[in-house]
């Protein structure tokens, strides 16, 4: 599932570049090996899936993803379909760092 | 190991609040500040580890709790970062510290003429989004719009409960103003020099020893001065 994301746009911020950024912040936030990570496919549960995943620690990893990504992740930004799964969230960053 | 010390209250009096200590009366003496909010709680352990193994190279070291943070029982609505650095700077007195080792928003606290060690500071600023933040996705999931705005137009009047923590009107005008810029005589120790995954970061607490092993060596290295 994660090859659609393996081929990086020539220009402007890589795909898999945030990809991988976006699987390490998850690697850090949820203390995972990256083998497991790796293994994230689009539909993977996120919030609501992993209880461990409260609302301090997704605003731990928003934080982060602003950080590594540098983009602004903004109130409004904020819905359920981006935390739903980790291809909502991928799909946001991708969206967010173009238009950033 | 737990004892308590005595800690200035803001009508002047003093008040007693839980110390844990390992006091052997050496000339080295660390004052270790944890960081605030979550990642106190985030921390506890892993700051038992590092001192744990400061120890044992030769170093007294104190944790205090501060008012209205971990056991106390004063009320943290009171609280403001001023009293926090009264506090900070009479437990200094009162151990005796010849150093201090700050951790994240612990770095806010420490009396600017201790030499030192910031591990991994941040600023007032994002800790505040950061607990805004978790409130905003908390009210969204029960189907309430909230947004930072309007949330700290509010909290800077009456003050506010941002994820299970009640704060006060003064140190939420606090936080959104200060910038906590490390005085000169603490150094900086970023994440990186330690390694491994950032802790504070973690959904479920978690300890490190390899992360340990580091930050108790760049201190106790420190503080001999080999």
């Amino acid at each position: 599932m994660t090859a659609e994301t393996a081929h990086a746009a020539p220009t402007g911020p890589s795909r898999s570049e945030i990809d991988q950024t976006l699987r390490g912040i998850l690697r850090d936030v949820l203390g995972l090996d990256q083998a497991q990570v790796d293994g994230f496919d689009n539909d993977t549960g996120l919030f609501g899936h992993l209880p461990e995943l409260d609302s301090m620690a997704v605003a731990g990893l928003f934080t982060e993803m602003e950080d590594r990504l540098d983009i602004v992740i903004d109130d409004e930004d904020v819905d359920g379909e981006m935390l739903e799964s980790y291809g909502g969230l991928l799909a946001f960053s991708e969206a967010k760092a173009v238009g950033a | 190991m737990y004892a308590t010390w005595p800690c200035p209250l803001p009508n002047g009096r003093m008040g007693e609040e839980m110390v844990l200590g390992f006091d052997t009366a050496r000339a080295q003496r660390l004052l270790v500040i944890p960081p605030l909010f979550d990642e106190a709680n985030k921390f506890r352990h892993q700051i038992f580890e590092i001192m744990r193994r400061i120890v044992s190279r030769e170093v007294d070291c104190f944790l205090p709790d501060l008012p209205g943070c971990n056991e106390s029982t004063a009320d943290l609505t009171q609280q403001t970062l001023g009293q926090w650095r009264a506090a900070v700077a009479a437990a200094a007195t009162h151990f005796r510290a010849t150093h201090v080792l700050a951790i994240r928003s612990g770095g806010w606290l420490v009396p600017g003429d201790i030499p030192g060690w910031l591990y991994a500071p941040v600023k007032p600023r994002q800790v505040l989004r950061s607990l805004l933040r978790a409130r905003i996705i908390a009210a969204r999931e029960d189907g309430r719009d909230e947004t930072s705005d309007g949330l700290l137009e509010n909290a800077r009047i009456e003050g506010i409960e941002l994820a299970g923590w009640p704060l006060g009107a003064q140190l939420v005008r606090e936080l959104e103003a200060e910038e906590a810029t490390p005085t000169g005589a603490q150094i900086v120790i970023e994440h990186s020099d330690v390694g491994g995954q950032p802790l504070w970061l973690r959904a479920e607490n978690d300890d490190d020893p390899e992360q340990a092993d580091a930050l108790a060596a760049i201190v106790a290295i420190g503080i001999h001065g080999l």
